[in-house]
């Protein structure tokens, strides 16, 4: 990819960021523009706003990598992504606006009138901010290296930067349309390459997939491998090499890869000729693509999938920089509006994802070698359109991943630094933290120096995990709280704390890598099957048998989150 | 399993076997410390505890299920098979304890007026081995009166030192329905503080509201109505009667009607700027706590000079706070002299706004939420207004 153009189009976007911050608040400036009052953010705004934020780099980057590596299984991210913003609509979204909640620990308080439970729910907002964190820090290292070769570790610290520099100086003041307008940049950096994508596809004689077999090399390929891999060739193929293969030290020779396996060393790069099959590598295992369960992702496809559907479908109401979102709507029934119109763009724009995937799959299977395959998305400009053209729409790209992670990883940090500001830091006797701007760097620190020591999780994975520590502990406590009176403050501690509690265990010893096989890294990499119901389980039971200590203005709080507010005049 | 899912189990077992011992030592330290300790000092931390545990409920007023709670704690101290608690009109709030059919006989004995003194009086019944056969009336009296009175119902006639244990219990009780009542009329104070704030908008303000809009009536008659329209929602809304809080973006409402009749008055010698981030609008925030600010900007900066005057309204979105800032370019003042305001020691002409809007922001959000005001002789003044986006029971009422 050439460095110039996409250096040019990350600094764009985030000038047009900075641009958009600024112009949002002179509009609201001129002296003669009164009735403000009643200019509350339209739903139709705040559903820009809302889905700006949401589609991070998992969904921008990750998505068409996972696709690209382990086939239609991968269908469930997008539609799992999408579908939460469902279950939000039909059980939370208009009670918990009108709960007056801003932040989920809030909302913790405000239903079960106990400070012991909102310092737990507290603790695990911004256990989930952070985990969510991690791999919007990880797809920036991976764009930045993509573009600079620079070390992966410095994009994350760039990102990092700058959000706590935005919102250290106030730079997010107009934050609702920064995020709208990342929406649209976001869709447009998708949509519109992906229409000269598909032209270039028709223009080769539209080639199909190879579905069920390792994909073919569509033209003649350059892989540059930086670690070590070992290779499994099906097929006898003619390759050049310069670097190390099998222990040989070569230099640009051609020479023909037998059947079998062979070593490639650090620092080799082999060239392919159009029309060879892509060797197996270690990384990927993927053998059946188009089929559903094929065990391509994990070795129980099945239960994996249901892991899946589990933590994205129910994991979306516990999102700390989505709940704070919809405080901005006037009342209950404008929240349910925002939401129907989320579910409209996020659908439109989870259309195109899957394509960057298949088309991935076609023009750059070299990626299933080298593991980058969440690169995919950045990739296929350059590879399909070339020339000047495919620098410009790569460029388009980089900035539209740019806003995937700048955009999630500020409202991200924002909710964070705010829990942290208000709930956490004083029980852990930092009480004089004066403002929640100075609680933004541990909010993003702590990812940031994460980041440096997990492990190599796809993006996409590491955000299902977060997913699934807020299936397992907020959508029982929203859920329950919403919906059961008989719901009381022990119960959702027991609740958070062994639904939450066993998820994120889980997924810590996914991410430090733990167990790397068999049914235990399955169980731990998919905690939501059991962790969920463990959650919803704790609550009810330990509730029922605390009868005695239900929160005295249950009736009225019952009341305030379900009654519909009279129509405005 | 894996060598790791065994590492794990056996941390997570050590960590439970820590906390287990944890708890079992501070247990046991607990059970030596208190087997040292004298019996005389067992039983008087018995009967303070079971006496406080006992008064507590009645903190929040007198009402059959906070009479029931005192009752059940306070019967044990007294060691009686039964205990009542009834009310000057003659109702028995609740009876704790056995033969409960002796409840409308001593209904009986309370109506008429309730007297201030200790008596004791026989309750006869035909069952054999009722356990209660005269009852002890100690009344519970609040100030000058008798809000309650407690029944200690006894087999015998009672000893002395039963009857003043029981005037002892009595009179703890009553310190609490005491400090119910104190409760009771703070409320009441805050109430009247805000109907004054909306009373005291009136008379000024109004009169020059209505000369000025008259003054449009010949030569802009349109004009003149809009106000007109625009009076009657300010009065509306300044005068309405429910709840205590109410949305950034009513008050602000409010406050760009008050600035339109404002103008009308003053015309170009008043430039208004308004800068609203659409983000805080859904905040709650107590009733009326912005307008007065404002209405003071506007006296320092226009009545007492004769200068063009600019007004600044800035609400920003702080993250889990939203902040208001008030400016004018006007007079300010000296700081001696705002101390004494905020103190409401400034004497009766400065209106009670600033302190007033202070103490109830301190009031609802705690001391660190009060009015933040940097002014100083011909500087202007900058009232600076913090408001948490969320607080336990801060709601405002449905539009």
């Amino acid at each position: 990819m050439n460095q110039t153009y996409g250096i040019a189009g990350v600094t764009a976007v985030v000038l047009a960021t900075v641009l958009v911050g600024a112009l949002g608040l002179r509009v609201s400036r001129t002296t003669s523009d009164f009735y403000v009052a009643s200019r509350t953010v339209a739903p139709r705004l705040n559903a820009c706003a809302v889905s700006g934020e949401y589609l991070s780099a998992a969904s921008f980057l990750g998505v068409a990598g996972l696709v690209l590596a382990h086939g239609v299984d991968m269908l469930w991210f997008p539609i799992g992504y999408t579908a939460g913003f469902l279950v939000l609509l039909a059980f939370v979204a208009a009670p918990l606006r009108r709960s007056g909640a801003y932040t989920l620990p809030d909302f913790a308080e405000a239903r079960l009138e106990s400070r012991a439970v909102r310092g737990i729910a507290g603790v695990l907002v911004v256990g989930i901010g952070w985990l969510y964190l991690l791999p919007q820090l990880r797809g920036a290292g991976l764009t930045l290296r993509l573009l600079t070769g620079a070390p992966g570790w410095l994009g994350g610290l760039i990102v990092a930067v700058v959000v706590t520099g935005a919102v250290a100086a106030g730079g997010m003041r107009s934050i609702t349309f920064v995020q709208a307008f990342q929406y649209w940049l976001k869709l447009t950096a998708l949509l519109v390459p992906a229409a000269f994508l598909l032209l270039a596809w028709r223009a080769d004689h539209t080639p199909a997939a190879v579905w069920d077999d390792r994909p073919l090399f569509q033209r003649a390929t350059e892989v540059r491998l930086d670690a070590p891999l070992t290779l499994t060739v099906r097929e006898p193929v003619r390759v050049t090499v310069s670097g190390t293969l099998d222990g040989r030290p070569l230099h640009g020779s051609s020479l023909r890869l037998a059947e079998g396996r062979h070593r490639a060393g650090p620092d080799t790069t082999l060239r392919f000729p159009a029309g060879a099959r892509v060797p197996l590598s270690d990384r990927t295992t993927s053998s059946s693509w188009a089929e559903p369960l094929s065990a391509g992702h994990d070795r129980h496809g099945l239960y994996a999938t249901y892991g899946l559907i589990l933590a994205t479908f129910l994991g979306t109401m516990g999102l700390p920089h989505v709940v704070v979102r919809f405080y901005t709507n006037p009342d209950g029934r404008a929240a349910r509006r925002t939401t129907v119109i989320v579910l409209a763009l996020l659908g439109a724009f989870y259309l195109l994802v899957p394509l960057y995937g298949v088309l991935g799959r076609l023009y750059a299977p070299d990626l299933l070698l080298t593991g980058d395959t969440d690169a995919a998305v950045l990739m296929l400009p350059q590879r399909l359109v070339g020339g000047v053209g495919g620098d410009l729409l790569g460029a388009l790209v980089a900035g539209g991943a740019c806003a995937a992670f700048l955009s999630t990883a500020s409202g991200l940090t924002m909710s964070v630094a705010g829990v942290l500001a208000q709930d956490v830091l004083p029980t852990l006797g930092i009480r004089h933290v004066r403002h929640f701007r100075l609680a933004t760097l541990p909010a993003i620190a702590v990812p940031t120096a994460a980041g440096t020591v997990a492990g190599d999780l796809p993006v996409a994975d590491a955000v299902g995990l977060a997913f699934a520590v807020s299936a397992s502990s907020f959508c029982p406590l929203l859920v329950l709280g919403i919906w059961w009176r008989g719901l009381t403050p022990p119960g959702a501690i027991a609740g958070l704390l062994l639904g939450g509690g066993s998820a994120l265990t889980a997924v810590t010893v996914t991410i430090a890598g733990g167990a790397r096989s068999g049914w235990p890294h399955t169980l731990l990499a998919w905690p939501a099957v059991w962790s969920v119901p463990v959650g919803f389980a704790a609550m009810v039971l330990v509730s029922l048998s605390t009868r005695h200590r239900l929160p005295p203005n249950t009736a009225t709080t019952m009341a305030r989150l379900h009654l519909p507010e009279p129509r405005t005049p | 399993m894996t060598a790791l899912a065994v590492a794990v189990l056996v941390l997570a077992a050590l960590a439970v076997f820590a906390l287990g011992a944890a708890l079992g030592h501070g247990a046991a330290r607990r059970q030596r410390e208190y087997a040292a300790d004298g019996d005389a000092v067992r039983a008087a931390f018995h009967v303070l505890h079971t006496a406080s545990l006992a008064a507590a409920p009645l903190r929040s007023g007198l009402a059959p299920d906070t009479a029931r709670k005192a009752a059940r704690r306070l019967r044990p101290l007294l060691g009686t098979p039964a205990l009542a608690l009834a009310v000057p009109s003659g109702g028995v709030l609740v009876w704790d304890g056995t033969a409960e059919h002796h409840r409308d006989q001593l209904a009986a004995h309370l109506t008429g007026a309730p007297t201030a003194r200790t008596r004791a009086v026989p309750l006869p019944c035909d069952e054999d081995g009722c356990p209660v056969r005269w009852a002890l009336l100690v009344p519970l009296t609040t100030g000058a009166t008798t809000a309650a009175t407690l029944a200690v119902l006894t087999a015998a006639e009672a000893t002395t030192t039963l009857a003043r244990a029981a005037e002892e219990a009595a009179r703890r009780l009553a310190v609490e329905l005491d400090l119910a009542d104190l409760d009771r009329a703070r409320a009441g104070e805050h109430e009247a503080e805000v109907r004054a704030l909306r009373a005291q908008i009136s008379p000024h303000f109004i009169y020059n509201s209505l000369a000025s809009i008259a003054s449009f009536v010949r030569t802009d008659p349109e004009r003149a109505r809009e106000l007109l329209q625009e009076f009657a929602d300010f009065t509306r809304y300044s005068f309405r009667r429910d709840g205590d809080f109410t949305t950034l973006a009513e008050e602000l409402r409010s406050i760009e009607q008050y600035l339109e009749l404002a103008r009308a008055r003053f015309g170009p010698r008043l430039r208004v700027t308004l800068r609203v981030a659409p983000e805080v609008l859904p905040v709650t925030l107590p009733f009326l706590c912005l307008q007065p600010l404002v209405e003071n900007a506007l006296k320092h900066g226009l009545e007492e000079t004769v200068e063009r005057s600019t007004v600044t309204i800035a609400a920003e979105d702080e993250g889990t706070e939203a902040r208001v800032v008030v400016e004018d370019n006007g007079v300010g003042m000296e700081p001696e002299r705002l101390r004494a305001i905020l103190r409401g020691t400034a004497g009766p002409a400065t209106g009670i706004g600033l302190s007033n809007v202070d103490r109830r922001l301190r009031q609802v959000y705690g001391d660190a939420y009060g009015l933040v005001i940097e002014t100083g002789v011909g500087a202007g003044t900058k009232i600076t207004v913090r408001v948490p986006k969320f607080r336990p029971g801060v709601q405002a009422p449905p539009p």
